[in-house]
């Protein structure tokens, strides 16, 4: 069943400056970006940094207002709901950062940080508050006798799991996870990966899963998406990218990225050509001025995300 | 100088900080040589004083709440950099021995240019003229594969990407050839596709120049990508050294198995499975543990462990492992 539908997603910056500070350009953060996600998947979405995938998450549950284009949840279009209309629909979509010392508030104890989500929701009756709270952290596995002490007394891990027991407060259906290992030590990493994935298979969640770390998302997810430069480029599912990636972007990724045995060394692959600017995209496929596969065609039109193999797409010429 | 000999060999460092809870000691009996052409590469999580040991070594720990401990040795080509005033120091840091750190934008200066700070680092420790150092600068810029390098010579900071910079702060460290390298979490900040072009550069350099590389990180994929040898160290304390292929092949130390296993693997058969974890965190360096200072994470944990604390015992080629009852053959 589908439970998110994007259509068309368009975000752009303005950029003020100039003596009567009017907008002299625009940073060109999403381009109509369409997909859809499906009940209980976990979809990654992959990029390097400045390709939109935080701006992606953030319009979907609107921290971020589109230019244009359309977010579907269960059936509804919230794009255009007023805050009160959509107060039901932010119930249903949780959100996890990536900073977790910056996302929980240093003056609150980790047990209110929790409650008060429990009691602005009413997701329990007040006098049942405790508990909840309790059950929610030793959920992630946070010791519960530490629900009065504050956030700087964690360590980074810990502060993610109550990051994440705070997002599961309120019984949702689906979770934005922004970078939610990034900060993390390996060893932490892995261990953040194992509450998240059993957290997913206990309530069945649905989650958009944001990295720039392909071997995280090639490992937990079921499906992912290549963005580049606000498009998405390649869509596929998660089971052997290497074998199956077809986008020169998302080959040049798994190219870059170094092995995990010494005895596998490869040259890796490093990709010529400049970086385009997000003011003014090339002309043609994104991806033109670092294409080893470039023709004359990428330089004019750009390329339509193309249906290749049963759930997966690619937006090439070359293909 | 042979091909054996090592150019820095550190012995027995031990750094300490002077804290509101009294004195710590950050990192313990530090002990590891680097050859000339060789990178080696120092891992472990946040807190286990790998950078400690970095700026140990370029004599950049703040003076006022930090000490060496005495019996500590840096020895440097046959100086010990724990001993000379800080005009010599000043003649090998950034001349001899040169540091790139983490964050490209806050090493360098926002308000001059590119040229500028190359120019700066030249001026100080060469005998140029202007315009010979200008020359200078532009083939170091052309040398660590910035296109443009004439135009980028007269650009700020925030005109460059992100990898770009890091590429500039590389030229700065470059500029007087130094011998050894010392990069401290190098590509931490940037894009995989980012990383790949600053580890080729690295490799090229040691390979050309025969410059030895420190390279601190806690990524074991570049770790398993670059370096020659491997030092493993935590909280504080060096548990396991060996070259690089060993060290994947066969880790001795628990606590180097468990961060090799926590990577998550690639490929069809790994694909949504459990990832093995080390449970618990690092130990605070207030509160030590009697005996070994993995124990409480470890799956291998006997008494011995909590009654006295192992130490690092060489084995055969020049491997060491900090355990009572290491795993694997070596």
């Amino acid at each position: 069943m589908q439970l998110l539908e994007v259509k068309n997603l368009v975000k752009h910056f303005p950029v003020r400056g100039g003596l009567l500070n009017r907008i002299v350009k625009k940073v060109h953060a999403l381009n109509g970006v369409s997909f859809t996600v499906e009940k209980g998947e976990i979809l990654g979405v992959v990029g390097e940094s400045g390709c939109g995938k935080s701006t992606l998450g953030k319009l979907i549950v609107r921290l971020l207002e589109a230019n244009s284009g359309e977010v579907i949840f269960e059936g509804e279009a919230i794009t255009h709901l007023s805050a009160a209309e959509l107060l039901p629909f932010r119930r249903k979509m949780q959100m996890i950062f990536q900073d977790p010392h910056a996302s929980l508030n240093p003056r609150m104890t980790v047990g209110s940080a929790v409650g008060e989500v429990l009691a602005f929701h009413e997701v329990v009756p007040r006098q049942e508050l405790a508990t909840k709270i309790d059950a929610l952290l030793s959920q992630v596995g946070v010791n519960v006798d530490s629900r009065d002490r504050y956030p700087h007394e964690f360590s980074g891990g810990q502060k993610q799991r109550i990051g994440i027991a705070r997002a599961l407060a309120v019984n949702p259906e689906f979770i934005i996870a922004d970078e939610p290992v990034s900060a993390l030590d390996v060893s932490i990493q892995a261990q953040v990966l194992n509450v998240l994935m059993d957290l997913k298979n206990k309530f069945n969640l649905t989650m958009l899963f944001i990295s720039h770390d392909l071997k995280v998302v090639d490992h937990f997810c079921d499906r992912m998406l290549v963005m580049y430069l606000g498009y998405i480029v390649e869509e596929m599912p998660c089971q052997d990218i290497h074998a199956d990636a077809l986008h020169p972007y998302t080959k040049a990724l798994l190219g870059a990225n170094p092995v995990s045995d010494p005895a596998e060394r490869h040259e890796l692959t490093v990709l010529e050509g400049e970086v385009p600017s997000p003011y003014s995209p090339p002309q043609g496929c994104p991806f033109v001025t670092r294409c080893p596969l470039v023709t004359d065609q990428c330089r004019t039109e750009m390329p339509p995300l193309v249906e290749h193999a049963e759930g997966h797409r690619v937006a090439c010429w070359e293909i | 100088m042979s091909k054996t000999d090592a150019l820095l060999t550190v012995r027995n460092l031990s750094v300490g900080f002077h804290t509101d809870r009294g004195d710590v000691t950050a990192i313990e009996d530090v002990s590891f040589e680097v050859r000339a052409g060789e990178i080696l590469g120092i891992v472990g999580e946040s807190g286990c004083g790998k950078s400690v040991t970095s700026r140990s070594i370029m004599r950049l720990l703040p003076k006022f709440n930090s000490f060496i401990v005495p019996q500590s040795e840096i020895n440097f080509d046959g100086v010990d950099l724990t001993k000379v005033n800080e005009k010599t120091m000043r003649s090998i840091r950034g001349n001899r021995i040169a540091m790139i750190f983490q964050e490209p934008m806050t090493a360098l200066n926002p308000v001059f240019t590119i040229g500028w700070q190359l120019d700066e680092a030249l001026k100080y420790h060469t005998s140029f003229g202007k315009s010979q150092r200008r020359t200078r600068a532009v083939e170091i810029l052309e040398s660590v594969e910035i296109p443009n390098p004439e135009q980028r010579y007269d650009e700020f900071p925030h005109q460059l990407s992100g990898g770009m910079r890091q590429r500039v702060v590389i030229a700065m460290a470059l500029c007087c050839d130094p011998e050894l390298l010392i990069a401290d979490e190098p590509t931490t900040a940037l894009d995989v596709t980012i990383q790949a072009q600053i580890l080729r550069l690295m490799d090229l350099l040691r390979r050309k120049t025969k410059t030895a590389v420190v390279l601190i990180t806690h990524d074991l994929g570049v770790i398993a990508q670059i370096c020659d040898r491997v030092i493993v160290m935590y909280a504080g304390q060096i548990v396991e050294t060996a070259d690089v292929y060993s060290l994947f092949k066969s880790p001795r130390h628990p606590y180097t198995k468990a961060l090799l296993e926590s990577i998550p693997q690639t490929g069809r058969e790994h694909h949504q499975t459990r990832l093995p974890t080390i449970d618990g965190i690092v130990p605070s360096l207030f509160e030590l543990p009697e005996g070994c200072r993995f124990q409480d994470r470890c799956a291998y944990k006997t008494q011995d462990c909590v009654d006295r604390e192992p130490q690092l015992s060489s084995e055969v080629n020049g491997r060491k492992v900090r355990c009572f009852f290491p795993l694997c053959e070596p």
